[in-house]
């Protein structure tokens, strides 16, 4: 670092201007982004012990407890459905951790001032946030179909004293990719809300409200048909039942593929406008 | 090239830029001065797109920035706000800016070695001392060969030696045909740096003219005497045109426990001075032209649109009621 470099040659960069960049050379900068900081790391650390962990530990609950007190009714419902018993749980605290990712892939760029640098390269705005949105779900929805399969594979083995369950029942399959899938959406969905409100603890809490405090307050609300449509049409309530087989709910009002597209229709909304206020704010 | 067109920023109620209009040329070093608060980063921010103008635009090449494709081949931008991730190595901070224009890896550790950060390119920028994220700033500015640069105080909590670093480094740019626009509230960093001023106050226009220009701008030269014959002197020079005023800055090597009376001549050289005092016999103690300073002119120019200066005398004392909110 001595002076003498002060006047050391710049050499001309290889590319000139006019010949844009392209959407690939993007995906590439988000993918060098996620994968260069330590939080990508840690949250995705922890969401495979959460959801790995958790879908054993509740299987083995079970299992060991078969027709302990007041179990019965729990036993009725792993034999009828026993995705419920291995994802529930899982998936519930896993999406935790990814929610976590998904604010911080967007609002720590704002919290760390490094989204002068990225709109300075890509002025025009949505392009970069596109990139993230698909670096983000390539990468999440990849590790979480392992996990979900993981989960799966584990819950199952250690419920196998109890319920059988396999792939090729009716309805597994799709519940397990389907638990894959709604994580990744959901960490997408938590991304929408960074976009929207580009604080980190507030764009968490937000998420954590939706997919925590939402649930329990629905259960609070009276079991009439108005009620039950407005609560089953909510993100977590509704993108939930694709990760089920039969949930036996007087809440539920839409079919698995169903539900899964109405969490996908919020998470689009909120891209969406989180994009246009992206376009429209001062950085 | 840079053109700014009656360029207006609004916050809320409060004027950040006011109709403001210049252009910044190639081949020299512009000056952006203006006291804190004048609107100088706000200019800047409007000028890369950060933020979008109340009113008025700004072009690069006539472009505006948003427009240009792989913009920083075009433009490369030092922002005093931080704009890099503490967790984030100064490798992958220039990596994925590097990748977003299509760039080689290999220009990244070219960077690296032209702003000497390769030893610790490894490094989690949080780590790093102001002068190395100055480094690292510039070697994002750096990194698509720009052939416009806008640096935002960029010598600010600087050492010496970093200071004379980037001052060198952008005169060299500019030495290369390419358009330097800086931006400082220190004058006399302005005027070691600067070929060319562009000033503002609370947003507006001031001055946009060479340094030398600004400078002589100013309040002009004068002449400090010390005699202890200031009534005879002072009338000898009142007669040859001059005028004079008793009292004086003290300067450098006056001697304190002289009582002899000083005196502040404007309108006649240093030179003719001494020869008045000469040919009437006059003892002289003192004869120091005083040069009017790029910060006298800065001061002149500004004293009007201070953003903060007027403000001392507002603020409220505390309520003392006791009351509890």
């Amino acid at each position: 670092m001595s002076v003498t470099r002060a006047t050391a040659e710049v050499a001309p960069a290889a590319a000139r201007p006019g010949r844009p960049a392209g959407f690939g050379h993007l995906l590439l900068s988000e993918w060098t982004k996620i994968r260069s900081v330590r939080s990508t790391t840690w949250t995705l650390f922890a969401f495979v012990i959460v959801t790995i962990g958790f879908a054993a530990l509740i299987t083995w609950v079970t299992a060991a407890n078969w027709t302990g007190p007041h179990a019965a009714e729990r036993d009725a419902r792993a034999i009828a459905d026993p995705t419920s018993i291995i994802f529930g749980v899982a998936v519930y605290l896993g999406q935790l951790t990814l929610s976590v990712l998904g604010v911080l892939v967007i609002a720590a760029e704002y919290s760390s001032g490094v989204i002068r640098a990225s709109l300075l390269a890509v002025p025009k705005r949505l392009p970069m946030l596109l990139a993230k949105v698909f670096v983000f779900a390539i990468l999440v929805g990849i590790l979480a179909e392992i996990v979900a399969f993981g989960s799966f594979f584990v819950g199952s083995a250690i419920l196998h004293t109890r319920v059988s369950v396999s792939l090729s029942d009716p309805g597994i399959l799709r519940a397990t990719i389907g638990a894959g899938l709604y994580l990744t959406v959901f960490g997408l969905f938590a991304m929408g809300i960074g976009t929207l409100i580009r604080h980190t603890a507030g764009a968490i809490s937000t998420a954590v409200g939706v997919a925590f405090v939402l649930p329990i307050l629905s259960g609070l609300l009276p079991d009439t048909s108005f009620w039950n449509h407005l609560v089953g049409y909510l993100p977590e309530q509704a993108g939930s039942l694709v990760y089920l087989v039969h949930e036996t709910s007087s809440q539920i009002v839409l079919s698995a593929w169903q539900g899964f597209g109405v969490l996908c229709l919020w998470t689009a909304l909120l891209l969406v406008i989180g994009g246009y206020l992206l376009r429209r704010r001062d950085a | 090239m840079i053109e700014v067109k009656d360029l207006t920023k609004r916050f809320g109620n409060k004027v950040a830029v006011d109709h403001l209009s210049f252009s910044v040329q190639p081949g020299r070093v512009t000056g952006f001065l203006g006291p804190n608060g004048a609107g100088k980063s706000t200019t800047m921010r409007l000028i890369l797109g950060l933020d979008h103008p109340t009113s008025g635009s700004a072009s690069i090449f006539g472009k505006p920035y948003a427009s240009l494709a792989n913009p920083l081949l075009t433009v490369g931008a030092l922002l005093e706000a931080k704009s890099v991730h503490g967790g984030r190595t100064a490798r992958n901070h220039l990596l994925f800016l590097a990748q977003t224009q299509g760039l080689p890896k290999s220009r990244v550790d070219e960077m690296l070695d032209v702003v000497g950060l390769r030893d610790v390119a490894g490094k989690r920028t949080r780590s790093y001392s102001l002068g190395m994220s100055q480094r690292l700033g510039v070697a994002a500015a750096l990194l698509g060969d720009p052939q416009v640069l806008l640096l935002d105080e960029p010598v600010n909590g600087l050492d010496p030696e970093g200071v004379l670093w980037i001052r060198n480094l952008m005169k060299h740019l500019a030495g290369q045909g390419k358009t330097v626009l800086v931006s400082s509230h220190l004058m006399n960093e302005m005027a070691v740096t600067a070929d060319h001023l562009i000033v503002i106050g609370r947003g507006r226009l001031l001055a946009n003219a060479p340094t030398a220009e600004v400078v002589a701008r100013g309040s002009g030269q004068s002449v400090r005497v010390r005699t202890p014959d200031a009534d005879r002197l002072t009338a000898l020079i009142t007669d040859a045109g001059g005028s004079v005023v008793p009292g004086g800055n003290g300067g450098l090597g006056s001697d304190p426990d002289d009582k002899t009376p000083v005196l502040t001549v404007t309108g006649v050289p240093a030179a003719r001075i001494g020869q008045i005092a000469a040919s009437a016999a006059i003892v002289l103690h003192e004869l120091t032209p005083q040069l009017a300073t790029l910060e006298d002119a800065f001061l002149e120019l500004t004293s009007d649109s201070l953003e903060f200066g007027h403000r001392i005398a507002d603020v409220p004392a505390p309520a003392t009621d006791g009351s509890v909110r």
